[in-house]
């Protein structure tokens, strides 16, 4: 090691693979994964949102997944919680809608009404 | 892109009920679902609840498995890690006060940890011990790059002195006055050496901070050879540490590859390289003069005071010893500045203490806790107080060099002031809750009987005189004790204390002399009455059949393993006192209560 600049570099490489644990997460973005998230295809979806939010560097924002909600033909389901506002769900998602989502909803604060459950039942 | 860590306990605790098959089999069950790109599978040093392993934890969500078998890992993973759906038979739940039992979904909630304040524990259980960018990640080696760029050695040592550290090892010495010492040797070759050779029974400290996070470690000597002027260090640990050594070796080779030690580090012309130096395992040797004598390669045996280390050390040179615990807390103290460290504990002990829980406590395992914490919240509250819903009779600090602390001390704030004054003391951080089943004759017996193998011999007091004083503990636990015996155990004891060479025989008397002041009645007892109270002391005993309880069913005889129970089937049996060993085993097996512990 020949400096401190070259100490900082690794540091800043490695933080965000160990950022995961401290669970800071004050949004929570949860996709649903039971058995119909994932034949809807999922993970896809998942794996978009995980790289999305680590790309941009969002700290206070946790990716996770949960089980079936019950509304198996609108999977995949994504929904995201904001403390102190009405959860928001996003029904039929694709690893496309993914960037706009997290540009408008989570670094905006407005949800993008066009791919949410209302929008798509109505 | 990696969206869930899963960390698994590779500390002593978790590893020996196999939680490295169970980290194995979680990777390829986590590959054979295709989630090797999504998931990474942890292993990390000590969490510290070791009663519930083998334990993981699931990040982001935080959920916390504990006592998690092999067969488990397919379901973890395609439960939870593919399907999102946490597996709740095997989450975490806390007992709260014999109600149902609490679902914990994150640990930092528990009431385990909730008091807790990690600092030289802060990377065990957290990072992979074996991955220097993972310790690069969270500040590693941040300290050490401080230090070489923008301190002198001088501005180091003041540094040390403010935050008001003392070792950890036992004694409590502090360390940037010790540091001062060895710096104003101006010779040319100096060392730093780390202790490691933690040898009191129950003791699990240092080597969980050795498993989880031996960068540490290796930063603290760094930082510690930059400030007294010394190029080379020693880490003289136990072979019986197997994990230990091989996750330092590990880290020294990293350390070295990257150029965190050396020559010329950070490119300041700064050289410093470290080597681990097995031990024995002779308690002795965690005695410094013992440890460098024992490096040096000679039988490990103390020397006498003046010179200290710190003048005329290894090789004859000025060097430092520091214990494991006490170096942990050092890269911090940098970072964070003196007045942080200061800021935690009382006012002759600053910071926090790691202590290992064992015994009759409900959650056996690590903790770190600001000094000034009291016993009872380290016991009732962290600990989950005493299993079976059974009595505290009293605490033992120390090891085979502290003494028991009886419940009335409960709610004395510890510190190294206020446990030397309650006639214990410090130690490296072991403590050992007892019940009332536990005798305290006994326990004393058990600490002399290992002090006495520890002895190396070498001073009269030591050597014969510990002998003694467990002969005199046999007597009377047998029944053959007088009175005169406790008054000449006292003497013996304080001759003892004043005229052994080191710190070993110094220490030795203090489980008698300690359970003598504040459990006089039990050895009373033993003397006077020849009875154990705590039903303890085998030949105290006697085990009896109540002849109208008993129906004759002759199990008792049957159990029995030297077949001193005799009797007719359907007739009251009776045991031989004369035959009988004091096992119990008819007691355990009598379905009508019929025998009983005299």
């Amino acid at each position: 090691m020949k400096s401190l600049q070259e100490l900082a570099a690794i540091r800043e490489r490695m933080k965000n693979k160990v950022a995961l644990r401290e669970a800071n997460g004050d949004i929570r973005i949860v996709v649903g994964m039971a058995t119909c998230g994932i034949a809807a295809g999922a993970r896809p979806v998942l794996n978009a949102l995980v790289e999305a939010v680590s790309k941009e560097n969002l700290e206070n924002v946790t990716v996770t997944q949960t089980g079936c909600i019950g509304m198996c033909r609108l999977e995949p389901i994504v929904e995201v919680f904001i403390p102190d506002q009405e959860r928001v769900t996003y029904v039929k998602m694709t690893p496309d809608k993914v960037p706009e989502i997290i540009e408008q909803h989570i670094k905006g604060g407005k949800p993008v009404a066009k791919y949410t459950i209302g929008a798509v039942e109505a | 892109m990696i969206r869930t860590h899963v960390l698994i306990c590779g500390g002593t605790g978790c590893s020996s009920s196999n939680s490295m098959l169970i980290a194995d089999r979680m990777e390829e069950e986590v590959a054979r679902q295709g989630l090797a790109e999504e998931v990474k599978v942890v292993r990390t040093g000590c969490f510290g609840l070791c009663a519930l392993g083998p334990v993981m934890i699931v990040y982001p969500e935080g959920t916390f498995y504990s006592r998690v078998k092999v067969e488990d890992v397919p379901e973890l993973v395609e439960e939870h890690l593919l399907k999102g759906r946490v597996v709740d038979r095997l989450v975490y739940r806390e007992d709260e006060g014999g109600e149902e039992k609490v679902e914990v979904p994150s640990l930092q909630e528990t009431g385990f940890y909730k008091t807790q304040k990690r600092v030289a524990l802060h990377n065990c259980g957290l990072i992979d011990p074996e991955n220097i960018e993972e310790y690069i990640a969270v500040d590693g080696y941040a300290a050490l790059g401080k230090v070489l760029t923008e301190m002198t050695p001088e501005q180091v040592i003041q540094l040390m002195k403010d935050s008001g550290l003392r070792g950890r090892g036992g004694a409590g010495f502090p360390t940037g006055l010790k540091w001062e010492f060895a710096a104003k040797n101006k010779v040319p070759q100096k060392y730093v050496v780390c202790n490691a050779d933690e040898g009191d029974p129950g003791a699990f400290m240092d080597r969980s901070v050795l498993e989880g996070d031996p960068h540490a470690v290796l930063e603290a000597m760094a930082i510690a050879g930059y400030a007294i002027g010394a190029n080379k260090g020693y880490i003289y640990v136990r072979a019986e540490y197997p994990i230990a050594v091989k996750r330092l070796n590990i880290a020294i080779n990293q350390a070295r590859e990257y150029g965190l030690l050396g020559e010329n580090i950070f490119d300041t012309g700064f050289n410093f390289d470290i080597e681990t130096r097995l031990g024995a395992g002779a308690f002795v040797c965690g005695e410094e003069t013992a440890l460098i004598t024992s490096i040096e390669g000679n039988r490990g045996e103390p020397k006498a005071k003046p010179p200290f280390p710190a003048n005329k050390g290894l090789f004859g040179q000025p060097t430092i010893i520091n214990n494991v615990e006490t170096l942990a807390n050092i890269p911090q103290i940098i970072l964070k500045g003196p007045e942080w460290f200061a800021s935690m504990g009382t006012e002759d002990s600053k910071g926090t203490k790691v202590f290992a829980l064992g015994g009759k406590i409900v959650n056996t395992g690590l903790v770190e806790i600001p000094l000034g914490t009291t016993l009872r919240e380290i016991i009732f509250d962290i600990g989950g107080g005493i299993p079976n819903g059974r009595k505290f009779k009293a605490a033992q600090t120390g090891g085979p060099s502290g003494g028991c602390i009886p419940a009335k001390f409960l709610d004395t704030p510890i510190d190294y002031g206020n446990l030397t004054r309650i006639g214990s003391m410090m130690g490296s951080g072991g403590l050992i809750v007892m019940d009332d089943t536990t005798c305290m004759v006994d326990v004393a017996r058990f600490f002399l009987d290992f002090t006495v193998d520890e002895s190396c011999g070498k001073c009269t007091p030591c050597r014969i005189g510990t002998r003694r004083l467990l002969e005199m503990l046999d007597k009377i636990t047998s029944g053959n004790g007088t009175l005169e015996d406790l008054d000449k155990m006292e003497e013996l004891c304080n001759y003892i204390k004043n005229n052994s060479m080191c710190a070993l025989g110094q220490t030795a008397p203090n489980p008698v002399l300690s359970t003598l002041k504040h459990f006089r009645d039990e050895y009373e007892a033993h003397v006077v009455e020849k009875r154990c109270p705590a039903g303890v002391c085998k030949k105290l005993l006697r085990f009896e059949i109540v002849a109208d309880k008993c129906r004759g069913c002759t199990k008792c005889a049957r159990n029995c393993p030297v077949g001193a129970i005799t009797g007719k089937v359907k007739e009251p049996h009776v045991i031989d006192q004369s035959k009988c060993i004091k096992c119990g085993a008819c007691m355990d097996g009598c379905k009508f209560d019929a025998i009983i512990k005299k």
